[in-house]
């Protein structure tokens, strides 16, 4: 734990997601179905980063859950440079870099209504890339924008 | 080099050498004795699945299976098939291609042949997803340039209508792209232009020109592919009312236009080009209704021995 954190609880056994984008935290926690969690979860926007180029940053504390890799890819598609922090007996176990996937298999269903994905239930296949974030469906062919994509991934 | 695909599903799939040896391949197919070509495809099985109805796409690829000597089994209405009982578009495909060599599909659901391709252990070629892919339209209009100009760079294509649904003059646009050099006008009211994403992708490699008026690059043009402008896109009938006459092709376009000039359109046509043209020079548009049989010949032969 660095020394800017110190205003928040550590944890024994969970995860930590540093280093996120401002105004990431609250999606991030959309997109893990923890808006209510079971164990503790703390939040910190817009706090003091020395580490960060804008100086600021979110940050969120999971007691108790291990994310897994589909988890990590989902922050990666929104939060690109954040670091998942695996927790366990108060040590840090694993530090994996949050990185935008090439490819998202499942991870969030196609907008489009007329997709074959959308009519047969399909596990949804797209392909990714940045700057600005698109996700073309390896189905239909539409693209979706970054703001469509907060709308697909639950 | 070869052919690098197994299944024709997007005109995006393809690389610019895929392209072209399917445009050689048709005009060996058109250049093939008849009793040469008729055994291509002898001992094969080719399903024909229209879940959606179609007639030039359907009959000339029922016609370049029989020219190649296979035989078709299939249904041109969905009305007929397992689908009118729930059964899935998965099911049906992985019971088809039990059956048939290749299959050939339209459905009118996007992605449709994507998934086809994905579960059929045979080689599948979309016929059209609804208003996604028509790879073979778009082959069959770039082989109609090349033979008849004997090329495709260097040329100046209007496209003209509707541009900013139309499947077709999309698929267009990203073909011309992997040829590159190339003059794109894009002919449109200001309601229908083409997607600016597409232009943006397409710009670099091919130089495009956006304009609403179709007198002002007619005299450039090598080719002018026309579409129809659907009165459904518009949410404003008024301004269907007045546009729908701007873009519609007579005689008198002709005077404005240099020699060797030709004017395509996928085809069917409701008002946008007078009967009056059928008969001159630059009708070039049942030559290129004609040209899907080589081309769909071309496609059948490549896939038929491809192993998945």
């Amino acid at each position: 734990m660095k020394e800017d954190d110190v205003r928040l609880t550590p944890i024994s056994n969970g995860t930590v997601l540093d280093h996120l984008p401002i105004g990431t935290a609250l999606k991030i926690l959309k997109i893990l179905g923890l808006e209510k969690p079971d164990k503790a979860v703390t939040v910190a926007i817009n706090t003091e980063s020395k580490h960060s180029k804008t100086g600021r940053k979110d940050l969120v504390f999971i007691e108790g859950r291990e994310l897994n890799k589909g988890e990590y890819d989902k922050i990666g598609l929104i939060a690109e440079g954040a670091t998942v922090n695996i927790i366990k007996d108060s040590r840090v176990e694993k530090k994996i870099d949050a990185e935008l996937p090439e490819k998202a298999h499942g991870l969030f269903e196609c907008l489009n209504p007329k997709c074959i994905s959308t009519v047969e239930g399909l596990p949804s296949r797209f392909d990714l890339s940045k700057r600005p974030l698109k996700a073309r469906c390896w189905y239909c062919e539409k693209t979706m924008n970054e703001q469509d994509l907060f709308k697909a991934i639950k | 080099m070869g052919f690098s695909l197994t299944d024709i599903i997007s005109i995006n799939d393809f690389s610019k050498n895929d392209i072209e040896f399917v445009l050689k391949k048709a005009e060996e197919m058109e250049k093939l004795p008849k009793n040469k070509k008729n055994s291509v495809l002898a001992d094969k099985v080719i399903a024909s699945l229209f879940f959606e109805p179609s007639t030039r796409t359907r009959l000339s690829f029922e016609t370049a299976i029989q020219n190649l000597g296979g035989k078709v089994i299939g249904f041109s209405d969905a009305g007929v098939s397992s689908t009118k009982k729930g059964e899935t578009l998965s099911d049906t495909i992985i019971n088809i291609s039990g059956y048939a060599d290749m299959i050939v599909m339209r459905h009118s659901v996007e992605g449709a042949a994507r998934r086809a391709s994905e579960i059929s252990p045979k080689p599948v070629i979309n016929g059209g997803d609804g208003a996604n892919q028509h790879p073979t339209q778009t082959l069959l209009d770039l082989y109609t340039i090349k033979k008849q100009f004997g090329k495709i760079t260097g040329l100046n294509i209007g496209l003209l209508g509707d541009l900013k649904y139309g499947r077709t003059v999309h698929s267009l646009m990203y073909a011309l792209e992997k040829f590159g050099n190339v003059n794109v006008y894009c002919i449109a009211p200001e309601s229908l232009r083409m997607p600016h994403e597409i232009i943006e992708e397409a710009n670099g490699s091919i130089k495009v020109e956006e304009t609403a008026k179709l007198n002002e690059f007619l005299p450039e043009l090598d080719v002018l592919y026309a579409t129809r402008i659907q009165k459904e896109r518009f949410a404003d009938e008024f301004e269907y009312e007045q546009i729908k006459n701007v873009f519609i092709l007579g005689k008198e376009i002709l005077k404005n236009t240099k020699k060797g000039f030709r004017i395509m359109h996928p085809l069917p046509r409701v008002n946008e080009i007078k009967p009056e043209l059928d008969k001159t020079e630059a009708a070039l548009y049942f030559e290129q209704s004609r040209n899907g049989v080589p081309v769909r010949e071309a496609i059948l032969s490549i896939l038929k021995d491809v192993k998945k």
